[in-house]
């Protein structure tokens, strides 16, 4: 844990000759690789926009036949397997590869030959994914494909088989990649930056990298028993021979609840650096949040079976697992609790990055309180896998891990690119993403305890139902509007945007002590580093952090 | 509030957890307001002005986070005490001995309901007596789907080898809406149900009908119609009582024209939409299993004289 190491010991930079794509695909510059990974999402992320707004459309009124209910189920199992496995995760992916090596003075990542195979396998595992479209149609079982409905029996198609492997694929590629940061962290940092003293984006990417260690060995071991049953009748899950069919919820949930932590972790992170930055103060509480944060990784692994509140478990398991449900509310609450202190005394700029933090704690908040009502057990039984459901997880998907990512990009971009993005178009952007996410998804809630279940490719005419639907999909076309902003903004900020300097935002982490875009090298120099925020007591050597905090 | 099943209960298994949640949405709105209302202070007082001096540098304080760890707890325990106590109400323990009055089984997409004491069959359409408790054993033919009737008890799974108890009771009688709350495949929309629940005299009556064998058909059509459902191979999934079908692959239709619905309720149970639903019926459920046999349309409206006849 202690080992140090210095920015000149770490792997020497391969500095790559070739130009144009060959030089990209070639790459193994972990800044490189970190922009692969958020051109590569960025692009899954509006696909899989398309799927969401074409179920919307086909929601618009009820009885509609604007897609078929085959076309139907296929887009809503392709939008959640894409934004969680080729947009969410791999997006985060991609900014801890990018800042973490220089958050904490490195070179590089420990392996970088490692990190291009984590990126390019997880790509191949998409594209995969998306060629059972080609291939006599796509997986339409739902991103979490129960069994029977996912065996041959019942998915006869080959599009299940696509996603397993799809998914197996960027499994093996997360999981490389989550030993890869793990062992950077863990062996990289600059002299003087203790475990103590890590900026709270590379705490969170370093619990999360653990919980990618142990979570998605499940996942994957899972998907090769299916892939056995459907190919060579190993029946592990067919309870016409001998199966069960909940073995597999277990399993998919096991991995499934740390995975919605490894969706929100990083967002964390990202929460952790933007909003002490633009509030003029430090974080506050910082081993609070920090150590928040190994509390939820290992409660994450203890909450799997309230996914299965329904499926008629003895009351004794829904009540462990409902009361280790509700226990991870606690240190969720402690975070929210300290982003909102920090604010506290602050002189808050609102710049874009800000705005999204800000409205991160609003709706994040809105989607952990929701999700309270889902671990009280008897209470699941009257709104899980109705459009309250769906509510809830956008909340915390969207309204969480969708703004921190949004506020991540404000917030770097100049650093990825040494322009900033446009703070007007930035504004507008971010009031139709709210505004738009709001719509959407608020009324969902209603609509749940309404009773309209999830997943119905159409629904009766009852009282309220299709207006309630209007409201959402208008607010769908928003978001999605704001989203082709966003891409938009980027290309006009490539060419066009202000020249950012090292550090536009005024800092106080290493990853600003270099020019943006940072060198191959990264660093001529590295700053000492005596505590927290480095670029603050370089800039206040009178009034250092170390002398007030003692950290 | 009939709009919101969930908070219009009508059964002593859902007052509870109605009432829960109620109070609990109370206490997380309470919550959420008071979030809402710190970070509107903290956007208003602290919002960066010109000339305004460098922020204080604070680092935190740890009473504040004892105190916003145990308050949380606080409060959890409590939900978790009612948690504990709705979960006895909405699904008490099923006596040791004590049958099941409903066998009711999902199929890939609509319900088979089994009168376990009368030997009724019915489909879709959940006759009850109110004011009794109705235990339900519950059961799936091929993949999971969830049996749910909002205002009269839990939301619980039909899992394929494992089965499950559920209690429903109605205190008044009326129509409840009921659906499938799983995933089940492409016609999981349509695999609605409802439940009638009638007084005891009412439903003595029902019962009594629906162990009845139709009377054979008089009129030309109606007898044309019940060549046909042989001759169509109809009977290969349906069964009629007084006929040769006797299969369960598709719902009982031996009192079909009982039934307000039908196909899951995507379609209303008229002559005219019963036609349509025997002309096209990828038309009204798209890819159920319900084939199309090209019927003329004499042909279908003599099975539909046949099949209305069904009382």
């Amino acid at each position: 844990m202690s080992q140090m190491v210095e920015a000149g010991v770490a792997p020497a930079v391969v500095t790559s000759e070739r130009e144009g794509l060959l030089k990209w695909v070639a790459s193994v510059d972990h800044k490189e690789i970190g922009i692969l990974y958020l051109i590569s999402a960025m692009a899954f992320f509006l696909i899989g926009g398309v799927e969401a707004l074409v179920i919307r459309t086909q929601l618009l009124a009820p009885g509609l036949h604007i897609v078929s209910p085959e076309t139907f189920d296929q887009m809503f199992t392709i939008h959640g397997t894409t934004m969680i496995f080729l947009f969410v995760m791999p997006m985060l992916t991609g900014f801890s590869t990018y800042i973490v090596p220089l958050m904490i003075g490195a070179r590089d990542v420990a392996f970088p030959r490692l990190n291009a195979m984590s990126f390019w396998i997880q790509l191949f595992g998409g594209i995969i994914l998306y060629f059972s479209f080609l291939a006599g149609g796509a997986a339409s079982a739902g991103w979490f494909a129960y069994t029977p409905l996912s065996e041959k029996a019942y998915s006869s198609l080959p599009g299940v088989d696509f996603w397993i492997v799809g998914i197996a694929c960027i499994g093996i590629g997360t999981l490389a990649g989550a030993i890869n940061l793990a062992v950077t962290i863990l062996c990289l940092r600059v002299e003087g930056l203790t475990i103590r003293r890590l900026p709270l984006f590379v705490w969170m990417t370093l619990v999360n990298s653990f919980l990618m260690i142990f979570a998605l060995p499940l996942i994957n071991a899972a998907l090769a028993m299916l892939l056995i049953d459907r190919f060579f009748n190993a029946h592990v899950f067919d309870p016409a021979n001998g199966g069960s069919a909940l073995l597999w919820q277990h399993y998919f949930w096991s991995f499934g609840h740390p995975e919605v932590y490894i969706m929100i972790l990083p967002a964390f992170g990202i929460i952790s650096e933007v909003i002490p930055v633009f509030s003029r103060k430090p974080i506050y509480g910082y081993e609070f949040v920090a150590a928040s944060s190994v509390a939820i990784a290992f409660l994450s692994f203890t909450v799997w079976a309230h996914h299965m509140f329904a499926v008629g478990m003895s009351h004794v398991a829904n009540l462990a697992f409902g009361v280790a449900s509700m226990t991870i509310a606690v240190p969720t609450g402690i975070k929210i609790f300290n982003w909102t202190a920090t604010m506290y005394g602050g002189r808050i700029r609102f710049t874009t990055a800000m705005m999204f933090a800000v409205s991160f704690l609003f709706t994040f908040t809105i989607g952990g309180l929701s999700g309270i009502s889902f671990a009280i057990f008897p209470l699941d039984w009257q709104l899980t896998d109705t459009y309250y459901l769906v509510a809830h997880f956008h909340y915390v998907l969207v309204g969480g891990s969708v703004f921190g990512i949004f506020a991540g990009f404000y917030y770097w971009f100049p650093k990825f690119s040494g322009r900033l993005l446009s703070e007007r178009l930035g504004k507008w952007q971010f009031w139709l993403t709210f505004i738009g996410f709001n719509l959407t998804f608020f009324v969902q809630h209603i609509l749940g305890l309404a009773g309209m279940p999830r997943r119905v490719f159409t629904y009766p005419d009852l009282p309220g139902w299709q207006v309630m639907n209007v409201i959402s999909s208008i607010g769908a076309f928003m978001l999605g509007f704001a989203v082709v902003l966003f891409v938009w903004m980027i290309f006009d900020a490539l060419s066009k945007g202000e020249i950012a300097g090292d550090n536009p935002w005024e800092a106080w982490t290493l990853e600003w002590a270099t020019t943006s875009p940072p060198p191959p090298e990264n660093f001529d120099r590295v700053p000492p580093v005596h505590g927290r925020r480095p670029l603050w007591d370089l800039a206040h050597p009178d009034r250092a952090d170390e002398l007030v905090a003692g950290a | 509030m009939d709009q919101f099943p969930v908070f219009a209960p009508i059964s002593p298994y859902t007052h509870a957890l109605s009432a829960l949640l109620i109070a609990v949405f109370l206490v997380l709105l309470a919550i959420l307001l008071l979030e809402t209302s710190l970070l509107v202070y903290m956007i208003i007082r602290y919002r960066d002005r010109p000339g305004a001096p460098e922020a204080r540098q604070i680092f935190g304080w740890n009473t504040l986070e004892v105190i916003w760890t145990l308050i949380p707890i606080g409060i959890l325990t409590v939900f978790a005490f009612f948690m504990i106590s709705v979960d006895r109400e909405a699904d008490p323990l099923v006596p040791p001995g004590r049958k099941p009055d409903l066998e009711v089984i999902g199929h890939q997409w609509w319900w088979e309901i089994n009168y376990v004491a009368s030997g009724v069959v019915a489909a879709n359409e959940v006759h009850i007596p109110i004011g009794k408790p109705i235990l339900i054993d519950l059961r799936s033919a091929d993949v999971i789907h969830d049996f749910w009737a909002p205002q009269l008890g839990r939301e619980i799974d039909a899992v394929p080898g494992h089965p499950n108890t559920l209690w429903i009771e109605a205190e008044k009688p009326g129509t409840y809406m009921g659906e499938c709350a799983e995933f089940c495949g492409v016609e999981h929309a349509w695999m609605r149900f409802r439940v009638v629940a009638q007084d005891q005299v009412a439903f003595d009556a029902w019962q009594r009908a629906q162990l009845a064998t139709p009377p054979s058909p008089s009129a030309p059509d109606a007898i044309a119609g019940a060549k046909l459902f042989t001759d169509k191979t109809c009977i290969n999934c349906h069964a009629i009582a007084g006929t040769v079908g006797n299969q369960t692959v598709g719902p009982d239709l031996t009192h079909i024209a009982s039934r307000a619905m039908l196909a899951g309720e995507a379609a209303r149970n008229t002559p005219d939409e019963l036609f349509r639903w025997l002309k096209q019926p990828d038309v009204i459920k798209p890819q159920s299993h319900m084939p199309d046999f090209k019927l003329t349309d004499d042909e279908a409206h003599e099975l539909v004289a046949y099949l209305e006849g069904l009382k």
